[in-house]
């Protein structure tokens, strides 16, 4: 199996940002499959969600049990199929994974930003990413895919790139986080700012709560109990759930950057389409590119209601778009793991762009 | 599939070029997508099966995957100029529901459905005495998805009560003698009626 190497980008001038301040200069881990075509037209961007990175397939260099974190989706003869399209991945502005984030040394005070860094939002992630493009001289994307976060990624890029974008496909996405998943978030955000340390992994079992489904938690772990027969009478371990979320917690900590997931997290409670462009059919009016966009019928936390808004919104403006709910019972996880129908609509669509 | 031919001549007639139009149920696409070759149509299609979907997508087609019974929600009043709703009448759970949904939406509202009132399916209840199939209708009624059984007079019936005013009725004959007998007669002579229809409210608007 070929392995994969990250690479860097750095862009020296300073980004404005949309808060008004300005981060630079910036860098940004990305990596490539396949190859580009003559005419660089066959370019696909995938973007990450909030814990993701750029590492999006095949093995790792470093170390070959490190597999990109869609690896089932992107490959030889896989819905983004490598044979044929190049595929660019690149870790997002404000991530711990190679770009310019919270933890990276900034160049004025000689220590790491932390706090100091700057607010950054989806609009900034793309602008970046659009960065990272005219570098590898793609002016225009054939398609720009993702799901949760990377879904808003790309709706921001078919919006404020609209010359840029052929094809946009927001999986399990949202236009505007709902109020109680903008409630998870917030508790998140919270215990992470008590205690860096015990917060985040704390923050990570409430998100993972919320990438499951009743039924898939059932499924998985029931009421079981973790190498046990009764329950202990104390306040150790008990039950597989339990243990499952711990477990995610804890090793979430050795990966990630309490500050990156408060910035990331944060950058995801302002994406709000209606509120920055007036409405959705405002946001989309000026879109070129044609739609995919799926839901999860068990996705709790972006709901497939909020996908049917942006879709009829879309519909509303007359524009091409297709919208499938997968049938699955995983919940929101279910986009990376349960997505065998995606995978076989994105071919065909594809072939649709040419 | 002479009936299609048939039932697409007659839309053809009935779909102005360069239309908006809603194709409702529109399966695996074929229709809309001979509606975009031959009128350049632009629209979408409602579809509930992912299998259909996929086709659609084959064909560059916009579908939107849903479930028809859930209505037409999210979409403006009077947006479209022509929405369809072909063979897929007899699936509906609410039809009363779903037709003024579609009034709502579109100037023009097509309706196409496999008629029970033929003459051959008919004769099959009364000298086989079992549930009639044929090509239009090929389940047996446990697997059948037709949870509705509509004749042509019972569609015209249906209009009256529900105040939809019927603006044609296409009567799709299988060959070219049933142009011989009267229209009346379209209920045992047709294997799908075919309506154009407007609401009551919107009488001259179209």
């Amino acid at each position: 199996m070929p392995t994969v190497a990250s690479l860097a980008f750095t862009s020296v001038e300073p980004l404005s940002l949309e808060s008004g301040q300005t981060l630079g200069p910036i860098t940004l881990a990305y990596e490539t499959y396949g190859s580009l075509n003559a005419s660089h037209s066959n370019a696909i961007l995938v973007c990450h969600a909030l814990s993701g990175d750029a590492h999006a397939a095949f093995q790792h260099e470093t170390d070959p049990t490190y597999m990109g974190w869609w690896d089932s989706f992107i490959g030889p003869g896989k819905a983004l199929d490598t044979d044929h399209y190049y595929i660019i991945c690149s870790n997002v502005i404000g991530g711990c994974k190679g770009s310019t984030g919270p933890a990276s040394i900034n160049p004025a005070t000689g220590t790491a930003y932390g706090t100091t860094f700057p607010i950054i939002t989806i609009s900034d992630m793309v602008k970046a990413q659009k960065r990272l493009m005219d570098h590898l001289g793609i002016s225009q994307l054939l398609m720009v895919i993702g799901g949760s976060m990377g879904g808003m990624q790309a709706m921001t890029w078919a919006i404020d790139f609209p010359d840029s974008v052929r094809s946009c496909v927001p999986i399990a996405t949202t236009s505007k986080l709902s109020p109680q998943a903008l409630a998870f978030d917030i508790v998140g955000q919270n215990a992470i700012m008590t205690n860096p340390e015990k917060g985040l992994p704390l923050a990570r079992m409430i998100g993972h709560i919320t990438y499951l489904s009743n039924e898939s938690m059932a499924l998985k772990f029931g009421r079981k109990l973790q190498e046990k027969t009764d329950y202990s009478y104390d306040f150790s371990t008990d039950f597989q759930i339990e243990s499952y979320l711990k477990y995610q917690g804890e090793k979430f900590v050795d990966r990630f950057d309490a500050n990156s997931y408060l910035y990331i997290t944060k950058a995801i409670d302002y994406f709000d389409l209606s509120k920055k462009h007036g409405s959705l059919e405002q946001a989309f009016a000026h879109t070129q590119a044609k739609f995919l966009v799926s839901a999860i019928s068990s996705d709790w936390l972006y709901q497939p209601h909020e996908s049917r808004e942006i879709v009829h919104a879309l519909m509303r403006l007359n524009k091409p778009v297709t919208y499938i709910e997968l049938d699955s019972p995983y919940g929101h996880d279910a986009f990376l793991m349960d997505n065998d129908k995606l995978a076989q609509a994105i071919p065909p669509f594809l072939e649709s762009l040419q | 599939m002479i009936q299609d031919d048939i039932l697409l001549s007659h839309l053809l007639t009935l779909i102005p070029h360069r239309s908006r139009v809603l194709d409702l149920g529109c399966g695996d696409g074929h229709l809309l997508a001979q509606l975009k070759r031959l009128r350049q149509v632009e629209g979408y299609g409602i579809d509930k099966s992912f299998d259909n979907v996929l086709s659609c997508i084959r064909q560059g087609i916009s579908v939107y995957q849903g479930n028809l019974n859930e209505g037409l929600s999210g979409i403006p009043d009077q947006s479209y100029d022509v929405v369809l709703l072909s063979q897929t009448l007899q699936e509906i759970r609410k039809p009363v529901f779903l037709l003024n949904e579609m009034l709502r939406v579109s100037k023009k509202v097509i309706v196409t459905f496999p008629n029970f009132g033929h003459w051959r399916l008919r004769s099959q209840i009364f000298f086989k005495g079992q549930t009639p199939t044929s090509e239009t209708l090929p389940f047996d009624w446990y697997d059948t998805p037709n949870i509705r059984i509509i004749t042509i007079k019972d569609f015209k019936k249906f209009c009256r009560h529900h105040g939809i005013q019927i603006l044609e009725e296409h009567p799709l004959y299988p060959n070219p003698f049933g142009h011989l007998f009267p229209k009346s007669w379209s209920n045992l002579l047709c294997e799908k009626g075919l309506f154009v229809l407007m609401s009551d409210r919107t009488e001259g608007e179209f």
